[in-house]
């Protein structure tokens, strides 16, 4: 009994062994950027989880044991990073803001997917009105310029939720529920005309059963792709958010976007730490998200895909044929 | 090999439109445009245990046939009785237990698996869709069974495979297992060999013929290369432009063309025999377009023996200019181009067409003395210059019938007595040849 | 009867992840002025791969050697530049499925215009337009048409235009990679009606590729049946279908279905991978009459008439058989859907 159940988890595998195949086999470039632009990644969610830990203090502390820490401070003295102009911790300030970043990146990552991927299938597959008038809705919603469209929702938001993760959150979400939509909606429609999914009405599955194991896995595929190059993106949207003060407030939590726009005024006086490590923190964390989401598409697409090959070599040994058969 | 004589299928003046989509607009408010009549007006039957040949060019609706006897696309109008009863307006849940009875296999073997599946989940997920096995250990059983049957055994080494692992002819193996998995009585296989290597297509033409052997099924076969049908069928339905032009036993099909079109179609097969060489007599042009098809005999553009019944209008004559200015040199083509004007007016189907420039005239006596053999001649009624201008007339269409003849059946006014009398009645009428 | 090209001992294989794929391996074919030959066989037996070979049209990572001799001049050893000044006004090449191959956004005129000032920079607009429309209505396609877009033609209007197109700059000689495989059978016969009578209409000789033997016999004055990646035989289409020599020919020629077929036929097993192909003769696995020698040595190309070719131990050199090597050879059992 116990081999069989092996063999069937065996079988279970095989699905997922053979979606992750490509990234394992991906050569180059390809290979290059994913596992840097991981490595990246990894070391924000690790400096994320671990914030409570690595920060030497809290986000808005700007003193300890009762004495206040020097405004301005420069990198150094017992503020590695320096201090801001409200005495706290840059070093701490960019740890925490990470958990922030991460936190609301995340959260409209998943708001999206599950708004968008499913709008998309169902739209895509059923067409009809429904399909038509999503479409004109996303349509219209995509038009928007993304920034101002997650101001707009941030600014309505703001007064009635109270979680300023949430409700970056939410204004980033806005703003990607159109891509997936329309992403996912275009695949299922050609994928709609394929054989096998006349195939699978032909044998009598219902429309959902075909959406969910005819459809759903043939569409999916792109979506890391470009979830990671939104999540990227939304780092990006979420720092203009802070940087022009619509962001998460600054009573609830870091925000690197947030602490450049504060440090504007310092730059003028050669102030440099306040405003370099945060904008330098952005740029990595943006740079990581990219690479990946680049890395995937170019080892998923296989228009893009280039594996590793062997050169020709015509004087390579040729077959040597045995010759047994010939003695008796 | 042939059927008992119980009918399985009766199919009775049924037609599978498809509309036209118009613009954003039109769709917006509802309007439809104009359709494409993929199936029109097809009666036949299909008798328990035999196996019937739909042959017929790309876009003769043969495809489309097969999905609406299936109802995966919604009959137009018409009925299709299966076993007895009624089945193109039926509710989605009797459907479903329809679909048990009756599989399809599709051209494009590499398109018909979900290759997000293995075999195992492909070829078993009919069981799991109509409840017919119990857990998952049963499924695998039986597809197991059914992998071997259709040869791809061990059935171990393909069961969590992905369609990508397989050849073509596996993968068509593996489809054919899927469609007979649920015991159906009618298969209906959509060009199933035609995307495969030459010789793989007689394996699993081999494999079919057993399967129906052992399952007892009934085929419909769509195909359009006349040689396998003439071996795997015992009735064959010749196509053309959505309607069946002839149809009957396969060896009457076989030793006596009827129709010219099935004619045409017999000569042009390429054989391996190079005593022959490529016939120079076909039919020109390609199968016109479903939405607009001529008047008449849809055939009659292409016909070479049509006559004064067929259908003859103003396209044909666009055609036959077009034609006359393919085989000039430029400068005589320019000058009759100019006196002709634009063709543009003749695109609407017309049996009278009134063209600008008296020089038409004498350009159409010439084109008719250097060919006068041209059937298209038969079907013009009148030619008069009156104020500078040419009046043209055809003959009235008369709308084939399919009507038997010998042992088939066959839509041609050749064989309809009361065609062949009227258009001696217009012969004599008509302009002195 | 003059060959416009040679092609000797030429090896085009690509580089994979597993090693070198021997897509042609060791080909050599001479093709008459004004001729048709036809290059037949399976699917995966390297047809298009040496269609393409010889006008130096292979992916990156393939490699080329041996001879492709065109006016005296190897084309393997070419500059590329120097290459694809030849490729249109010397060696043209059609493809299966015209639409991809024909720009969309631009009329016909506009390709026929790019294609000729591109070669022939002298002509003037009207004579591009008159031998245009020359070639055009050989092929049938009126002039009322020359300003449309290709989405306005049907299938085989558009596989006439490509032809059309190739032959504008009369090439010596035309590669055509299965050019009918997608039209119907009317459709295909007035299709290879216009390409036999090449000939007579431009004097180029054309390299017909397909898997459809019917074709061959009709409209073919040689032919060459490929397997493996190498020529098993090789004559006067004729000839070759009337009495077979190679066993691969034959049964290939058995499997066929036409309308005389009252049996069917199929060979067992599908051709090998070309990675590792079979040692000796590459049809031994599957050869109804293979000997002792065939998986042990290498056939060697023989002449059973003076104008047909043969790779097969069958007809000799008796020489180079060893003692016993003609005594039939177990062949190993082949599961019933191990298939191409
Ligand atoms: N979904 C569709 N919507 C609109 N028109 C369609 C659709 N499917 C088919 N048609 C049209 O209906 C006609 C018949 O098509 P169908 O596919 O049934 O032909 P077929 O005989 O099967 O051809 P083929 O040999 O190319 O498969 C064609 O003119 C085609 O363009
Ligand atoms: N770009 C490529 N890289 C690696 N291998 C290739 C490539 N193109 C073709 N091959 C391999 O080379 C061999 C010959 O392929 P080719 O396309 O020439 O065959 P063919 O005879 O034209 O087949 P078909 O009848 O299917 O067109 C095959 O085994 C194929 O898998
Ligand atoms: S009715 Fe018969 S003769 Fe007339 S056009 Fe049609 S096929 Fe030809
Ligand atoms: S060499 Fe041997 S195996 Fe090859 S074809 Fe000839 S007889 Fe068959
Ligand atoms: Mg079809
Ligand atoms: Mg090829």
């Amino acid at each position: 009994m116990a081999a069989t159940a092996i063999e069937r988890l065996h079988r279970r595998s095989l699905g997922i062994r053979r979606a992750l195949g490509p990234i394992a086999e991906a050569r180059g470039m390809a290979r290059g950027m994913l596992w840097t632009g991981a490595g990246i990644t990894l070391v924000f969610v690790l400096l994320a989880i671990f914030a409570p830990v690595l920060s030497p203090y809290g986000f808005d502390q700007y003193q300890a044991g009762g004495r206040r820490f020097a405004q301005l401070a420069h990198p150094g003295h017992g503020h590695i990073l320096g201090t801001t102009v409200q005495s706290t911790d840059v070093l701490s300030r960019i740890v925490w803001g990470t958990q922030t970043e991460l936190e609301v990146v995340g959260l409209a990552l998943a708001f999206g997917l599950v708004i968008g991927v499913p709008l998309g299938l169902i739209a895509g597959y059923f067409g009809g009105l429904f399909d038509r008038a999503a479409v004109l809705f996303m349509d219209a919603m995509f038009a928007f310029p993304p920034l101002l469209l997650a101001i707009v929702i941030a600014f309505l938001l703001g007064s009635s939720v109270s979680s300023g993760v949430l409700v970056a959150a939410l204004a980033i979400t806005i703003t990607y529920v159109p891509q997936y939509f329309r992403v996912v909606r275009n695949h299922v429609i050609s994928v709609r005309e394929e054989p096998y999914v006349e195939a699978a009405r032909a044998l009598g599955a219902k429309p959902f059963t075909i959406l969910r194991k005819y459809v759903f896995f043939n569409v999916v595929q792109n979506v890391p792709v470009i979830a990671t190059l939104n999540a990227a993106d939304a780092v990006l949207t979420l720092t203009a958010l802070g940087f022009l003060g619509y962001g998460v407030q600054p009573t609830q939590g870091a925000e690197w976007g947030y602490d450049v726009s504060r440090a504007v005024s310092d730059a003028a006086s050669g102030i440099w730490w306040t405003g370099l490590f945060p904008g330098l923190a952005i740029v990595l964390l943006v740079t990581g998200l990219t690479l990946v989401g680049e890395g995937l598409n170019e080892t998923i697409n296989p228009v893009l895909r280039k594996r590793s090959i062997r050169r020709v070599d015509f004087a390579a040994p040729s077959l040597e044929p045995s010759t047994e058969i010939l003695e008796p | 090999m042939s059927g008992n004589g119980e009918v399985l299928v009766k199919v009775d003046g049924l037609k599978t439109y498809y509309s036209i989509r118009g613009s954003f607009l039109d769709r917006l408010v509802g309007r439809t445009g104009a359709a494409v009549r993929a199936v029109d007006d097809v009666s036949l039957e299909l008798r328990k245990g035999e196996v019937l040949g739909l042959v017929g060019e790309s876009g003769s609706g043969k495809t489309t046939l097969g999905r609406t006897l299936l109802g995966l696309v919604p009959a137009t109008d018409g009925s299709v009785e299966f076993e007895g009863r009624e089945i193109t307006r039926l509710s989605e849940h009797d459907r479903r237990l329809m679909r048990r009875r009756m599989q399809i296999v599709f051209q494009d073997p590499h398109a018909s698996l979900n290759p997000a599946m293995t075999i195992a989940q492909a070829v078993g997920h009919p069981l799991e869709i109509h409840g017919l096995a119990k857990g998952r250990e049963e499924v695998r059983l039986r597809v197991a069974d059914v992998l071997e049957r259709v040869g791809l055994a061990p059935a171990e080494q393909y069961l969590d495979k992905y369609p990508s692992d397989l050849s073509g002819g596996q993968k068509q193996r593996a489809v054919i297992a899927r469609a007979i998995i649920l015991n159906p009585v009618l298969l209906v296989a959509d060009e199933p060999v035609s995307m495969l290597d030459m010789s793989v297509r007689a394996k699993i033409l081999e494999l079919m013929l057993a399967l129906k052997h052992d399952f007892d099924l009934t085929y419909l076969y769509i195909t359009h290369d006349l040689a396998t049908a003439k071996f795997f069928c015992d009735r064959i339905a010749i196509m053309y432009l959505g309607r069946i032009v002839e149809i009957g036993p396969s060896e009457a099909i076989y030793e006596d063309p009827k129709h010219p079109y099935t004619q045409a179609l017999l000569r042009a097969i390429p054989e391996p025999d190079p005593r022959r060489t490529i016939p120079r007599d076909l039919p020109r042009g390609e199968v016109p377009d479903a939405a607009r098809p001529p008047l008449g005999c849809s055939f009659h553009p292409r016909c070479p023996k049509a006559f004064e019944v067929c259908g003859w209008e103003s396209r044909d004559l666009k055609e036959l200019l077009e034609r006359r200015w393919a085989g000039m040199e430029e400068a005589g083509f320019e000058d009759e181009q100019a006196s002709v004007g634009s063709l543009e007016p003749l695109d609407d189907p017309a049996t009278h067409a009134r063209m600008p420039g008296g020089a038409v005239k004498a350009i159409l006596d010439e084109a008719r003395a250097e060919d006068p053999a041209e059937p298209f001649w038969t079907g013009v009624r009148r030619i008069e210059s009156a104020d500078g201008h040419v009046e043209i007339d055809w003959h009235e269409p008369v709308a084939p019938r399919l009507l038997p003849s010998g042992q088939v059946e066959v839509e041609c006014h050749l064989y309809d007595e009361e065609a062949l009398a009227e258009a001696e009645k217009r012969r004599r009428s008509g302009i002195p040849r | 009867m003059s060959a416009v090209l040679e092609v000797r001992n030429l090896r085009l294989w690509y580089g994979t992840a597993r090693g070198s794929v021997r897509a042609v391996d060791g080909v050599s074919l001479e093709i008459a002025a004004g001729s048709v030959l036809g290059l037949v066989g399976e699917s995966g037996c390297g047809k298009s791969t040496l269609g393409r070979g010889i006008l130096g049209l292979l992916p990156e990572g393939a490699r080329a050697d041996g001879e492709v001799l065109y006016k005296g001049r190897n084309l393997v050893t070419m500059a590329p530049r120097e290459l694809r000044r030849l490729r249109g006004p010397d060696l043209g090449l059609i493809f299966q499925e015209p639409m991809t191959r024909l720009n969309p956004l631009l009329r016909i005129e506009d390709h026929f215009r790019e294609t000729l000032e591109q070669h022939e920079s002298k002509l003037t607009d009207d004579a591009i337009r008159r031998r245009s429309l020359d070639t055009l209505g050989r092929m049938g396609i009126p002039p009322t048409r020359f300003r449309q877009y290709p989405h306005e033609f049907s299938g085989g209007m558009r596989q006439r235009i490509m032809i059309a197109l190739a032959l504008v700059l009369r090439p010596s000689l035309l590669v055509a990679d299965e050019p009918t495989t997608s039209l119907d059978v009317i459709v295909e016969a007035q299709i290879l009606r216009i390409l036999a009578d090449l000939k007579a209409n431009f004097d180029t000789a054309l390299l017909l590729i397909t898997h459809n033997l019917g074709i061959v016999a009709e409209a073919c004055d040689r032919v060459a049946v490929m397997y493996a990646g190498q020529i098993a035989e090789e004559g006067p289409a004729r000839d070759v279908f009337a009495e077979p020599k190679h066993p691969y020919t034959r049964e290939l020629l058995r499997s066929t279905i036409s309308l005389e077929t009252t049996e069917l036929h199929s060979i067992p097993g599908a051709p090998p991978n070309l990675i590792t192909p079979p040692t000796g003769c590459r049809f031994h696995p599957r050869c109804p009459d293979v000997m002792r020698v065939c998986p042990a040595r290498d056939p060697i190309e023989t002449r059973p008439e003076p104008d047909r070719r043969v790779l097969c131990w069958l007809y000799g050199p008796d020489g180079d058989i060893p003692p016993g090597g003609t005594e039939p050879a177990e062949r190993e059992r082949i599961a019933l859907a191990e298939e191409a």
